[in-house]
Formats: structure tokens, C-alpha cells, sequence
């Protein structure tokens, strides 16, 4: 028998919901990052782990921090926070002071999205943000490489690691030069840049090369990235336009200058291109999300990295190119526009109402 | 069999499909409650005025409220029995409105005594459209648009083709795949009426391919008697919602797309469901009005699911007395879950448009009480919106109440409601819902003072 007193709930349609949240999607992404911390730990010992750790913890007491300060509910549990803060820590060189990474965590959530209105209100990518900040700030600490696989890494960190706040960090020459032989303190860009010595594109491919953290291994950064691809938490269109654009890109200086410029598959697997292409290009909020405007976005971001890394005075381009595709994401996004269903073909601009043209007469 | 790769519109979402429960259930029919309310607004349009009085008898098939206007139907009495009173009642959208309330009497039977004679041969189209106005029609897959308006055919417009819908892409419903397999003959014949009201050319039945079973049955009857006239051809479609909304399955079949703010006739084509078909083939010939449908009455909170002719008119609660309740149910939904309408009252009628009553537990209503993140620019709305339409930027903009913006700008009103937007949110924002009240509150803005 129905029962007469009986309260049913009301609620607006639809009344099924895909079960994937914001929080889950981060929570993946953090998930994916994983296996890319274990194997920077495991390629430059103490000081990785301590340094994403840093980073991390950073980034989620300033979400914290920020979100009480303005007496809202904290909005750790969206997990962001954490996802920003292991890409910052991946993106700086392994032997980096962690006084330095906590202030780019902070700066990252701070000026990078808090100022912004938080999760989902930022233009750039908050992790560039705060390693564009520290690249300012710190120009020799966020350019001291030290070689991989340094012989006691799991046991003592890299001298420069445990400098004390507002002081100079303990120079690593005495720490490179345990390197075992094969390896050396330098990024494949900048030798190449500097000193115009080629790396072997296999070393590249899986990751046995100085660099940043999490930068280096390209198989593993393109495993955990297929992870979330096929999870659909990740656009795979980003990664395929960004990695495209700069093969294409580099191809055609590579072919036009006879030796001069290195080959495309070097530029795809060396430097931070592939944490960028998969994990930082890919960021939803700063990404476009019309059909168009990502491959768009995704191929001006590879070319500016070209162009950067083979014509500008830095070895490395990705930072840069991504804050600028998110720059002009909004752009990309108003001039692509889907055609709706049942409109006419579209226009590039938007067309004038006959009472704007009126007006302009 | 299903075709390797099926027509299909753009976009859309595939969400989980819930069929099974009641899909290999034959059609049951459900007895006369005591008390049957029949609503005079149960369709599109303008109110049908009632031609009874209280304490009138009334027989079953009689014609107990007439059209107001070409864009309304009649009401017939779904029983044979005395009008206890017209009076206020409570509708599926918590509003009240006026309804003639019939006590059936108790020794009552199926047998429809009301009856006429018509001959669809001889009768021209402007004389068919005025004996399927007379049934009461309207579209059974949950629009209740007037029927016979769709058939009319606009001076200076032309029909090529009319389509017969049998996507149902609304998940847990099955009313159109168990008529489709009991009642082919009278879906034929409905497509033969709807042929020569709007003289269509041909004619296509368009089935989602997650029903082979219908497919394969309707083909083979078509193999073994082709129709004599307009041809009739079965098109499966890909299992995707919203595969059954007229424009996009007019995308689907014929490449075509409405112009936005159009109408199917402006690509000359006219859109069916096919239990609304098959039931015109049942009524019109006798003159018949409609007085009972199909609904898939399911849900985990249901005991008997199944598909059930049900009396209009019946209330709910004399439904879930024959099908059983289940203790955690919580919510009631008319219609399927994508579209349907959540209900308060179990006094509520069903009515022409209710194509399902779908029972939810707490297990599911909780699951969707997520917490609501901001927006992430994932773009997976605009992946889903059958439309085309930016559901991310139009959220952005009802927060900020800039609704007119989003009728100018950003096509507002070509969004249908279909929640594909929604159902894909990863931050749980209720899109559907913001676009719904923008365009209540525009509407409102434009209405005269």
C-alpha cells in the first residue's frame, strides 16, 4: 500500500549523472603524476622526494591558508591544489633549495589562481606561474643541474637542497663531479644550446639525462598520460596538436638547416616538452574547449617552443609557450565558436546586428 | 542485425541503458482505479473545455471536453461511470488545474461502447486532420504536442518524408520497443495515415540499434508484404541520447538540420513517435478517442516492473497499490530520468505525455548529491550538447544573471532541455536547471503587462 504520508524528494532533471567528479579527475591526475615522482626519486634520490614534498605541502597550506583567510570552506579536498603543487616541484632541477620551492608553491596558489577567484577563475597554469616567479627570483638556483643517478643519493641530498631561507645555496661542483661517467650535470638543451654536444634520443626516451624532477623520462610521462586519456580526464588533442606542431616545427628548421638545428625527435623527448605537453598544456581551465580552438592552442604552443628553443637566448621554450597559449586561450575560444545546430555556416567574427550597423552610419 | 556503423547525430552522451528490467515484458493492463482525473490540459496548446457536468454518466470513448482551438485536443472518459465534479487538482508540476474527476462504476469493462466509422481512403488530408484531432492525439513520447497539428501541413510548405521515431534514447523506458514487436500492424498503418495527411513520398522508422530484435522484425514483415503505397523503409540509428529528439534524428536520417527557431516542415520532413502512430491506426478508424497509453512503470524502487496499459486518468497511487512500492523508494520521476519530471504527490494523474513512472531509491538520489565545484573549462559539455550550444560559458553567464545575453548571443533558446549537459558536468553544476529559469525569466520579461 502507498503510503499516504509519504515524502518524496524533488529534484530538477537530469535525474542520472555520470559518476566522475572535479575531485576525482584531480585526484587522478595526482594518481598519474605518481609514477613520475617515484622514478625522479628514484633518478635523483633524497632531494626529489624532499623537493616534491616541499612543493606539494606548500601549495596545499596556501590553498588552506587563503580559503580560511577569506572564511570560505577550505577547498583542499578538491585536491588541485596538491596536483599544482607536484607539477611545480617536477618542473624544478632536482638539486633546488626547498625554502625556494615553498615560495613558488606559494606564489603558484597565491598569485597564479587565489587572486583570481581560485579553482576554475585562473588564466595561467598556477604551477608556471610560480616557476616563472622563481626563474626571475632565482635565475642560478633554477639552472644548476645536477647528473642523474649520483652514486649515495638515497642517503645524503644534494648540498644546495637544505639551504636556509634568504641564503646563498652550498655550490654542487664537488657533488656533480661523483657523477658517474655518461653523465653530467647539464640538460641535453643546453649542451646542445652551449656547447652544441647532441644527446642520444634513446637516453632522452627514457630518461637517463639531467634535467628537471619530473622531466626527463618521456615514455613514462607519455604512459601516465595515456592513463588519463583513455580515462577521458585528459584531452588527448592537446598532446597530439603540441607534440605535432613542434615535430612539424622542428622538422622543417631541421630540414632547411642542414645540421644546424637538431632533428625533431630530439625536440619532442628532451627538456620539459613532455610533462608540459601532457600534464600542464592539458590543464582544463587554461585550455580552450571548443573542438578547434585546442588544436589551435595546441600548435601555437609547440611552435612558440620551437622558435624559443632554436632562435631565443634560452635553451628551453615550454613554460613560456604554455602561460602564453593560456594567455590567448579566451581569444581562441570566442573566435571558434561551434557552428549550432541549424545555423547558418559561420562567419569568423561575429556579424553586425542591422542595429549596430544603423548605429555606425 | 545491428549495422556496423549506424547514422547517427553529432555529439550526445551514451548513458547507462537500465532496459533490461522490463524490456522482455509484454504489454499488461492495469484495471480502473476508483477515482480516474482526467486533466483538461494534458497536452500542448489550449485547455480543452469540458461538455459534462457533475453528476453526468459518462461512457467509455465519449467525448467529455472539446478542443479550444486548433492547437488543442479533445478528452475523452476513460471509464464508464458518473462525473463525481470538475474541480482543481494537482498536476505533475505542483500546479493545480482543472480536471473532470470520474468514478468508475464498479461493474465497468474494457469494451470502448463509444464508436463511429471512417474511411481514411476516401478522406482528404484537411479531412484527416480533422479525425485525428477528434481522437484526442498527441506525440506519446513525452511532448504531447497536438498530433494533428504536426500533420497539417503549413500553406506553401511541403513534406517529403515522414519519420516514425522509435529511438526511445531515454534510458529505463521500453513502451515503444514492446509495441513496436506487439503491434507492428497498427504502426504500419499509422505511417499509412501519416503519408497521406502530409503526401509524404516515403517514410522512415528509425530504431536505435540497441533494439535488434525490433529491427529484424519489423524488416522482415516488410519483406514479406511490402506496402502498397509510399515505400517504408526501417533505419537503425546509434544508441546515443538524444538520438529521438525530432531534429536530431531528422540530422540522423536525412542529413538535414532545422533551421534554428524552425520547424521539421522547413526541411520537409515530419517527425512521429511510433506509439503515437500505431495507437492513431487503432483509434481513428473507429472514431475512437484516446483514453488509455503504454507506460514502463520501473525503477529500483519499483516491485513489478513492467510495461502497463494504464486508463488516463489514474492516479499514482492507485498505480503503485497494483505494482508495489519498495520501502527505500524516494523518488518519483514522469518520464525517463534524462527528461522526466520529478513528482511530489502520489495523487498526480497520469496523463497523455507520461511515457514512464520510474521509482528511484536513496542509493541513486544521494548519488547526485555531489558537491557543486566551479566550473573547470573541461569542455565536456560542450562535447555533449546535441545543439552545439557553450553550456559552460552559458552557465558562467546565469550565475552572473545575464540572461538576456544568453538568448542574443549565445542561442538560449535552441537549447531543448535534453540535460546532456549536466549529465557530463564533472563539477555537478546543474546547467539544465540555470538555462531552464533563463528562459522562464526572459519569457516573463517579454510577456505583455
Amino acid at each position: 500500500m502507498a503510503d499516504q504520508q509519504r515524502i518524496f524528494e524533488l529534484y530538477s532533471s537530469p535525474h542520472l549523472k555520470r559518476p566522475v567528479s572535479t575531485d576525482i579527475i584531480m585526484r587522478n591526475v595526482v594518481l598519474a603524476l605518481l609514477p613520475v615522482v617515484v622514478f625522479s626519486i628514484y633518478q635523483f634520490g633524497l632531494s626529489a622526494l624532499l623537493l616534491v614534498f616541499a612543493g606539494t605541502a606548500a601549495c596545499v597550506a596556501t590553498e588552506h591558508a587563503i580559503t580560511r583567510l577569506s572564511r570560505r570552506d577550505t577547498t583542499v579536498g578538491d585536491w588541485s591544489a596538491a596536483v599544482t603543487g607536484l607539477l611545480l616541484a617536477l618542473t624544478l632541477p632536482p638539486g633546488f633549495p626547498l625554502w625556494m620551492a615553498a615560495v613558488g608553491g606559494f606564489v603558484s596558489i597565491a598569485l597564479g589562481k587565489a587572486v583570481f577567484g581560485g579553482l576554475g577563475l585562473n588564466i595561467f597554469n598556477p604551477a608556471l606561474v610560480g616557476r616563472a616567479f622563481l626563474q626571475a627570483t632565482f635565475p642560478v638556483a633554477i639552472t644548476t643541474w645536477t647528473p642523474a643517478f649520483i652514486p649515495g643519493r638515497f642517503i645524503e641530498t644534494i648540498p644546495s637542497t637544505l639551504a636556509a631561507p634568504f641564503t646563498k645555496p652550498a655550490p654542487v661542483a664537488d657533488y656533480v663531479a661523483r657523477a658517474v661517467d655518461g653523465f653530467t650535470g647539464a640538460t641535453p638543451l643546453a649542451l646542445l644550446k652551449f656547447q652544441h654536444v647532441d644527446t642520444d634520443n634513446l637516453r632522452l626516451f627514457f630518461g637517463m639525462t639531467a634535467g628537471s624532477a619530473g622531466e626527463t623520462a618521456a615514455l613514462l610521462i607519455l604512459l601516465c598520460g595515456a592513463y588519463l586519456a583513455i580515462r577521458r580526464m585528459l584531452d588527448w588533442r592537446i598532446v597530439a596538436a603540441v607534440l605535432g606542431s613542434v615535430f612539424i616545427f622542428s622538422g622543417v628548421f631541421y630540414v632547411a638547416g642542414h645540421g644546424k638545428y637538431p632533428d625533431p625527435f630530439f625536440m619532442l623527448f628532451s627538456g620539459g616538452l613532455m610533462l608540459g605537453a601532457v600534464f600542464m598544456a592539458t590543464d582544463m581551465v587554461t585550455s580552450p574547449t571548443t573542438p578547434l580552438g585546442i588544436w589551435i592552442y595546441g600548435a601555437l604552443i609547440g611552435a612558440v617552443t620551437v622558435i624559443i628553443r632554436l632562435k631565443g637566448g634560452l635553451p628551453e621554450g615550454v613554460m613560456y609557450a604554455i602561460l602564453l597559449g593560456n594567455g590567448v586561450a579566451p581569444l581562441i575560444d570566442a573566435l571558434t565558436q561551434p557552428r549550432i545546430y541549424g545555423a547558418p555556416r559561420k562567419r569568423l567574427l561575429p556579424q553586425k546586428t542591422a542595429k549596430e550597423t544603423e548605429a555606425n552610419k | 542485425m545491428i549495422q556496423r556503423s549506424a547514422k547517427t547525430f553529432g555529439r550526445g552522451v551514451h548513458p547507462p541503458e537500465h532496459k533490461d528490467a522490463t524490456k522482455n515484458l509484454a504489454v499488461k493492463r492495469l484495471g480502473f482505479a476508483p477515482e480516474l482525473v482526467v486533466p483538461l490540459q494534458q497536452h500542448l496548446g489550449a485547455p480543452a473545455r469540458p461538455v459534462v457536468r457533475k453528476g453526468q454518466e459518462v461512457v467509455r470513448g465519449e467525448p467529455i471536453a472539446v478542443p479550444a482551438g486548433f492547437v488543442s485536443v479533445p478528452m475523452h472518459a476513460p471509464a464508464t461511470g458518473v462525473v463525481v465534479k470538475i474541480d482543481k487538482v494537482v498536476m505533475a508540476t505542483g500546479n493545480l488545474a482543472p480536471a473532470i474527476i470520474i468514478k468508475p462504476y464498479p461493474g465497468s469493462s474494457q469494451e470502448v461502447l463509444y464508436t463511429g466509422e471512417a474511411d481514411i481512403d476516401a478522406m482528404t488530408p484537411d479531412q484527416i486532420v480533422a479525425a485525428v484531432q477528434d481522437t484526442g492525439m498527441v506525440g506519446l513520447g513525452g511532448a504531447a504536442f497536438p498530433t494533428h497539428v504536426k500533420m497539417a501541413v503549413p500553406q506553401g510548405k511541403s513534406v517529403d518524408t515522414v519519420i516514425a521515431n522509435g529511438c526511445e534514447c531515454e534510458p529505463f523506458l521500453t513502451t515503444d520497443h514492446r509495441l513496436m514487436l506487439e503491434q507492428h500492424e497498427n504502426l504500419f498503418r499509422g505511417i499509412a495515415i501519416a503519408l497521406k495527411a502530409t503526401g509524404a513520398r516515403e517514410a522512415i522508422i528509425g530504431i536505435e540499434d540497441n533494439k535488434p530484435d525490433v529491427i529484424d522484425a519489423l524488416r522482415a514483415r516488410l519483406n514479406n508484404a511490402p506496402s502498397a503505397g509510399a515505400p517504408i523503409r526501417v533505419e537503425p540509428v546509434k544508441t546515443r541520447y538524444p538520438q529521438g529528439a525530432e531534429k536530431m534524428l531528422i540530422k540522423a536520417l536525412m542529413r538535414r538540420e532545422v533551421p534554428s527557431g524552425g520547424l521539421p516542415v522547413d526541411v520537409h520532413a515530419a517527425v512521429f513517435n511510433v506509439a503515437t502512430l500505431a495507437q492513431l491506426a487503432e483509434l481513428m478508424p473507429r472514431r475512437r478517442g484516446l483514453i488509455e497509453r503504454i507506460v514502463t512503470i520501473t525503477g529500483p524502487g519499483v516491485q513489478k516492473p513492467g510495461n502497463y496499459l494504464v486508463p488516463l486518468g489514474t492516479p499514482l497511487r492507485y498505480i503503485f497499490d497494483q505494482v508495489g512500492l519498495s520501502g527505500g523508494a524516494r523518488q518519483i520521476i514522469l518520464g525517463g530520468p534524462m527528461m522526466g519530471l520529478s513528482v511530489a504527490s502520489l495523487d498526480v494523474p497520469v496523463t497523455k505525455g507520461v511515457s514512464g513512472i520510474l521509482v528511484l531509491t536513496e542509493e541513486e538520489t544521494t548519488a547526485r548529491l555531489n558537491k557543486i565545484y566551479p566550473c573547470i573549462k573541461c569542455g565536456q559539455c560542450l562535447e555533449a550538447c546535441p545543439a552545439a550550444l557553450n553550456p559552460s560559458l552559458m552557465g558562467d553567464m546565469a550565475r552572473r544573471r545575464e540572461y538576456k545575453r544568453m538568448e542574443e548571443q549565445y542561442h538560449l533558446n535552441d537549447c531543448f532541455e535534453c540535460a546532456c549537459c549536466a549529465y557530463v558536468c564533472p563539477s555537478n553544476i546543474p546547467l539544465v536547471q540555470y538555462f531552464r529559469v533563463a528562459k522562464a525569466l526572459n519569457r516573463e520579461k517579454k510577456a505583455p503587462r
